[in-house]
């Protein structure tokens, strides 16, 4: 146990980090897996989240269900924008479609350092939380501590809402089987326009919570962006809790990984993606061809 | 003399639907199969679990006395089982002469040696005059008579045919028959195809499935007296 | 007709640094070498049917490879290009199997993944790299003009080849497997080796990119292989047609012209009107784009049933 002390805090962090991933990632499944859309515009998403936390959030309690409201409204609002302006590719393939979620995603960034400024901006969370607590001996930042508690507690909800709830088995229908949607006679704009705002909303609440711990700048959304979509690829898109392991592996290998290993990190996420991809050929890539 | 191909217990489940149910096939070399049944019988599951298309849940394929049941569709190809899919599969944006050769590239060392081969493959199923056309180009008749084309280009041991003659034309149709008859003797052929009247002209032995079941094996005389046809038929469509 | 064209087309951008002032030159080489890796990705993207974002990792490996011989004093041009083709190929060849297993708008998702971790890499690989601050190279030409020109020669060969190339049986079996995967495999054809010589191939021609770069403006940085310059070269692809090549290699050059003439224009706005170009080409797209065949890639998508995926594996 005493040589593992070291590891403790990053390892800890790595959950933190693990569970925004998962948050995050849950969001760009959903649009992918039901409708079909890769959005390069996710992590654009996240930031205006972010943002919106920093703009908010002045260290008292009363921001932050203020900045969870607004962040998420704005998010979710972004998504349904989305939609509306892939209105006129949806018959287009996917490629079309990614290309455009790309080019706003680049006019989105822009308009946010517009509206912010090009530096990281710091973000404030309640005085009570903005200290360090004693954790086994070593000091761990408290709004750490209970992000993780919230993020888990959002994980399990959506664990449930996938898995128990009947619109979450619609959502796991449609992954499986992409022409099921319009078998069942939905209209696929409302689909559209739901599956991006429920994403956009997602993205917006990890956007919030975890702008303390990726906060808003301008390299924000490619970041997310990218370790997301790393989360997806290593977790595939049937099992909630294939993504949520792939969140927290990633999670770990950005902390952990990091503390460990200082210049391999990056190698490593690649590592990971080829045994895991290599490994699950079979049932992973089956999806994936069909989309 | 051993059989070509044997399946043993060859089983295909899609979730609670067994597609293809237990089926034992031997099918001596150079023998003319014909598979029939209604729809949903399980005929073309059974084609691409020979031709390697989709894995099955259960069961042994054999060909020409190797099991072949682990081996890839490109692996099977090249051990001599060629194939046309029910849906003309041909390459579009290449010519009607390319995709030939490009078929036959495998057995024939190559696109450029295919390429004379082909042109007199294109002449025996008249497509001569379309081989500098894009294939995107052809009617749905004159795909189906090029990935006939295509699968004889590979010179196979092993012929699986998915029902070639439908949306042919009466002209097409007949061209079909004349090709079929013309087949190599040496060739094993395995026709899946509702129209009977080809099927009893054809087929040296007649297999009946229904529901992914084996029903009854016999000559085209016997297959066409038997009740035991008639009641698997009976409120399908042929 | 169209190859008559192109020779006094080549015989005029020769003829163009005598007619333009030396930062054009560096420019336009810069442009020329970008349109190169345009060409790597349209070979990906339109003919192979694997569209990419990540040619900028081989472009980034080829580049380093030549920064690095440049700086243990390898001043030969020709050795630093047979390096940085080797190095993009090797690790076209060790990201292969992440890539050569998916198809359409995965491979866009895997692709830019590995793209992201190069740049990640090159950020943090200071001793190879030199980080952030990038590597300085020694000049091997002199003169800007010379710089071009040679840049310019390579390019030509090298997209002759190409070209040359896609006319050849490897031309019709990559065509083949991006048309109808199943029926090439149906045939006897092992597709997954020739998307791997695809990739690989494409990835020598990035890091040629890569050492030209080097070349032109003597310097390299992770800036220079940026998630952007990835998706304007896709985005420049899919305009010029990522069917033709030569098509792919204007479009790339344009629409980089584009980004430094708007950024010159407008400090600071370029990704807003940048990303209102990728949003005016996309509605523009569907159907339209010459060369650019999007049903048939929509066709192959199809063919890519989970049946056709698991021959696939298979093969594998």
């Amino acid at each position: 146990m005493g040589e593992l002390d070291p590891y403790l805090i990053p390892a800890l962090d790595g959950v933190a980090y693990g569970l925004l991933l998962f948050v995050v990632a849950a969001g760009l499944v959903l649009s992918f897996g039901v409708a079909g859309i890769l959005n390069l515009a996710h992590g654009t998403l996240y930031a205006i989240g972010a943002y919106v936390a920093a703009w908010l959030a002045d260290g008292g309690w009363a921001a932050v269900p203020l900045a969870l409201v607004a962040g998420v409204v704005a998010a979710a609002a972004a998504g349904t924008a989305l939609a509306g302006l892939l209105t006129p590719v949806r018959r287009g393939d996917h490629l079309t479609q990614a290309l455009l979620t790309f080019g706003l995603a680049l006019a989105g960034g822009s308009l946010l350092v517009s509206a912010f400024g090009p530096d990281d901006l710091p973000v404030r969370v309640p005085a009570a939380l903005d200290r360090p607590i004693d954790l086994a001996g070593h000091s761990y930042a408290a709004y750490r501590l209970v992000f993780i508690v919230v993020a888990a507690v959002i994980a399990v909800g959506l664990y449930l809402a996938v898995t128990r709830t009947r619109a979450g088995m619609l959502v796991r229908a449609a992954v499986d089987d992409p022409q099921m949607v319009a078998c069942l006679g939905v209209n696929p704009t409302r689909v559209r326009v739901g599956v991006l705002a429920v994403s956009g909303a997602l993205a917006g609440l990890a956007g919030v919570l975890g702008a303390p711990i990726i906060g808003p700048g301008p390299t924000t959304a490619a970041t997310v962006l990218l370790l997301s979509l790393v989360v997806v690829v290593l977790g595939g898109l049937n099992s909630v809790g294939g993504t949520l392991l792939a969140a927290l592996a990633v999670g770990e290998i950005q902390t952990l990984g990091v503390a460990l290993l200082p210049t391999a990190a990056p190698f490593l996420l690649y590592a990971a993606m080829a045994l895991i991809l290599a490994a699950r050929a079979q049932g992973l890539l089956r999806r994936w061809s069909t989309a | 003399m051993a059989d070509i191909l044997i399946t043993e217990a060859l089983t295909r489940r899609y979730g609670s639907l067994v597609a293809v149910d237990r089926i034992d096939l031997r099918i001596a070399p150079g023998e003319r199969r014909a598979i029939i049944g209604p729809n949903g019988a399980g005929k073309t599951t059974l084609l691409d679990l020979v031709a390697g298309a989709i894995r099955p849940s259960g069961g042994r394929i054999r060909f020409d006395g190797r099991d072949i049941t682990g081996s890839g569709p490109a692996r099977r190809a090249r051990l001599g089982i060629g194939r046309i899919h029910q849906r003309p599969a041909v390459w579009p944006s290449l010519t009607t002469l390319d995709n030939v050769a490009v078929a036959a590239a495998q057995s024939r060392g190559g696109v450029r040696r295919s390429r004379r081969p082909a042109i007199e493959l294109l002449d025996r199923l008249g497509l001569a005059d379309q081989a500098g056309v894009e294939a995107a180009r052809l009617s749905h008749g004159q795909r189906r008579q090029l990935e006939i084309a295509m699968a004889l280009a590979g010179e196979p041991r092993l012929l699986l045919l998915d029902e070639p003659a439908a949306g042919l034309s009466a002209v097409e149709f007949e061209r079909l028959g004349e090709v079929l008859r013309d087949l190599p003797e040496g060739m094993t052929v395995l026709l899946v195809e509702h129209r009977l009247d080809l099927v009893y002209a054809f087929a040296d032995v007649v297999t009946v499935l229904r529901d992914g079941q084996y029903v009854v094996s016999g000559t085209p005389d016997e297959i066409r007296m038997s009740h035991t046809v008639r009641q698997a038929y009976s409120g399908a469509v042929a | 007709m169209k190859r008559l064209l192109l020779v006094p087309a080549v015989a005029f951008a020769a003829a163009l640094p005598w007619l333009v002032d030396d930062y054009t030159t560096a420019t336009l080489a810069r442009l020329l070498v970008l349109g190169l890796v345009g060409v790597s990705v349209a070979l990906l993207t339109g003919v192979t049917g694997l569209p990419t974002l990540g040619q900028t990792a081989p472009f980034a490996a080829g580049a380093y490879a030549a920064a690095q011989l440049g700086l243990h004093d390898v001043a030969n041009e020709p050795v630093r290009l047979l390096a940085a083709a080797g190095v993009g190929a090797a690790f076209a060849l060790l990201t292969a199997p992440l890539v050569v297993y998916a198809r359409g708008v995965i491979v866009l998702m895997i692709t830019l993944a590995i793209g992201e971790l190069a740049i990640t890499v090159a950020s943090r690989w200071k001793s190879v790299t030199g980080g952030t601050d990038g590597l300085i190279a020694a000049p091997t030409l002199d003169t800007d003009r010379a710089r071009y020109l040679y840049t310019l020669a390579v390019v030509v060969v090298l997209v002759a080849l190409v070209l040359l190339a896609l006319r050849s049986p490897a031309g019709l079996l990559l065509r083949a497997s991006r048309d109808d995967e199943a029926r090439m495999r149906a045939s006897g054809h092992p597709v997954t080796a020739y998307l791997t010589g695809a990739y690989a191939a494409a990835g020598g021609i990035a890091g040629v990119g890569g050492a030209l770069l080097v070349t032109t403006q003597q310097y390299v940085s992770p800036a220079d292989f940026s998630f952007d310059t990835a998706a304007l070269l896709l985005l420049g692809v899919v305009i010029g047609g990522a069917g033709s090549m030569l098509g792919a290699a204007a479009g790339t050059a344009f629409v980089f012209a584009a980004r430094d003439w708007l950024s010159g224009l407008l400090p600071g706005h370029a990704p807003l009107l940048l990303g209102a170009l990728f949003v005016v080409t996309a509605y523009l797209l569907p159907r339209g784009v010459a060369g650019f065949d999007w049903r048939r890639l929509g066709r192959a998508a199809r063919a890519a049933s989970p049946g056709a995926m698991r021959r696939r594996n298979q093969e594998a």
